[in-house]
């Protein structure tokens, strides 16, 4: 499976019309996809966790992975509504316990992603959830996190995809799942 | 006002065994320290190690007369929090929850025990304090049916935001919201992971307050009772689950 739109589903359209986008944030040229209207909208934001759970609550999935920090919103109802464990991949010095780190690129410079140790067990089955994918270089930095050790990413879920940035050409060949694409 | 809040009538003292959570290397951990609070005007579902409650029932009798109310899963709830000494700098006992994250079972009765207190109490929204407050508002609010609105650190919304600056150790910080998120005459909850000195808790309090919504509660999984941080929120009800000291 390559990459898949829920397609036709009628909440899709409901939680589509609800995302704002903000022009030119955080810099000018940027349409910035505003996910904090859907949340505002209590039926938007159920239809948008229920389309993934749907998805995911037979898969066996043991570990839903949240990248910091508009994945913390999406991926922990995900994980309580299937049984799985949260794990939260944290920028730099907010995790207070052993981590590992993940380095990937910016436009300019790096950033980095950590994890604790021990938070998983190898085997688990993941999934990696974030509000958004662009370039696909965070998630791809949360996949070589898990895989580290020895995590099977499973899939990765997103709400919003901008296919423009070719950002799942970029997830080492895990499917990407989205609601809402941006073009 | 009542510290302890449960349906559940229990009289046995809760021996608290420091389990170790499924984890790691815990040379950097030390057992929960949890102890009786004595902040009696904070509703919290309290928790007792045998030897506090054999000391508090010692020297205050006549509260400790009726029965301990205790949610039995207060306990699971407690012991999943792994306590990290010296972070972020000496001194700091620091309260991780990402432990109890990683505990199915506790992690949703965490969510069920302040779903079980909100649902009938007409909240139309759920703000979360950035970023673990993220991590328990949103289950809550989708399960309540209120809208969720997050509150963060500067630059990180996009829209228009009105701004709250509140005092740090050293300094100042800023809490941020979009303008238009809420309305007047809305009933809100503020939910954080924990509650320390309260500069946040009350900052956020006072950004909805400026829109004219009503705050009904303070919700925190811990609170660090010695830090008097339910001083800093003026009218506004905390509560909490586990109270830490």
């Amino acid at each position: 499976m390559s990459g898949n739109k829920e397609e036709e589903d009628p909440r899709i359209n409901g939680i589509k019309t609800k995302i704002r986008v903000v022009p030119d944030f955080p810099k000018k040229g940027i349409m910035f996809q505003d996910i904090t209207t859907v949340l505002l909208d209590p039926k938007a934001f159920k239809d948008t966790i229920d389309l993934f759970v749907e998805r995911y609550r037979d898969k066996n999935i043991s570990v839903v992975a949240g990248i910091e920090a508009r994945g913390f919103i999406f991926g922990p109802p995900i994980a309580l509504a299937i049984g799985a464990k949260f794990v939260p991949l944290r920028k730099p010095k907010k995790l207070p316990g052993e981590t590992i780190f993940e380095e990937y690129e910016l436009e300019y410079g790096n950033d980095r992603l950590e994890m604790h140790i021990g938070a998983v067990e190898a085997g688990d089955r993941a999934l990696v959830v974030d509000d958004l994918i662009a370039t696909g270089g965070t998630l791809c930095a949360a996949i070589n996190l898990l895989e580290r050790v020895g995590e099977e990413v499973v899939e990765c879920a997103c709400v919003i995809e901008l296919p423009e940035l070719k950002g799942r050409q970029r997830l080492k060949g895990k499917p990407l799942c989205m609601l809402v694409e941006y073009r | 006002m009542q510290t302890i809040i449960s349906p559940l009538l229990v009289s046995h003292r809760l021996s608290l065994a420091p389990s170790v959570p499924r984890l790691l290397n815990n040379h950097h951990r030390a057992p929960p320290s949890i102890r009786l609070s004595s902040h009696r005007s904070t509703n919290s579902l309290r928790l007792f190690s045998s030897a506090a409650a054999a000391a508090a029932s010692a020297s205050r009798d006549s509260e400790m007369a009726t029965e301990d109310v205790q949610d039995p899963r207060i306990a699971k709830i407690a012991s999943s929090i792994r306590v990290i000494p010296d972070f972020p700098k000496p001194g700091i006992m620091f309260q991780d929850i990402t432990t109890l994250l990683l505990d199915t079972e506790a992690f949703k009765d965490t969510i069920a025990l302040f779903v079980e207190r909100y649902k009938d109490k007409d909240i139309s929204v759920v703000a979360g304090v950035e970023a673990r407050g993220f991590i328990f508002g949103p289950p809550i609010a989708l399960a309540i049916g209120a809208k969720f609105v997050p509150m963060r650190k500067p630059k990180k919304l996009p829209g228009k935001v009105i701004s709250e600056e509140y005092s740090l150790e050293y300094g100042t910080d800023k809490i941020e919201m979009h303008v238009g998120a809420v309305e007047p005459g809305e009933r809100a909850i503020i939910i954080d992971d924990l509650i320390a000195t309260g500069g946040t808790l009350a900052a956020a309090i006072r950004l909805l307050e400026r829109v004219g919504v009503k705050i009904v509660e303070c919700a925190c999984v811990i609170e660090l009772p010695e830090l008097k941080g339910k001083d800093k929120l003026g009218e506004t009800p905390l509560f909490v689950l586990v109270s830490s000291a």
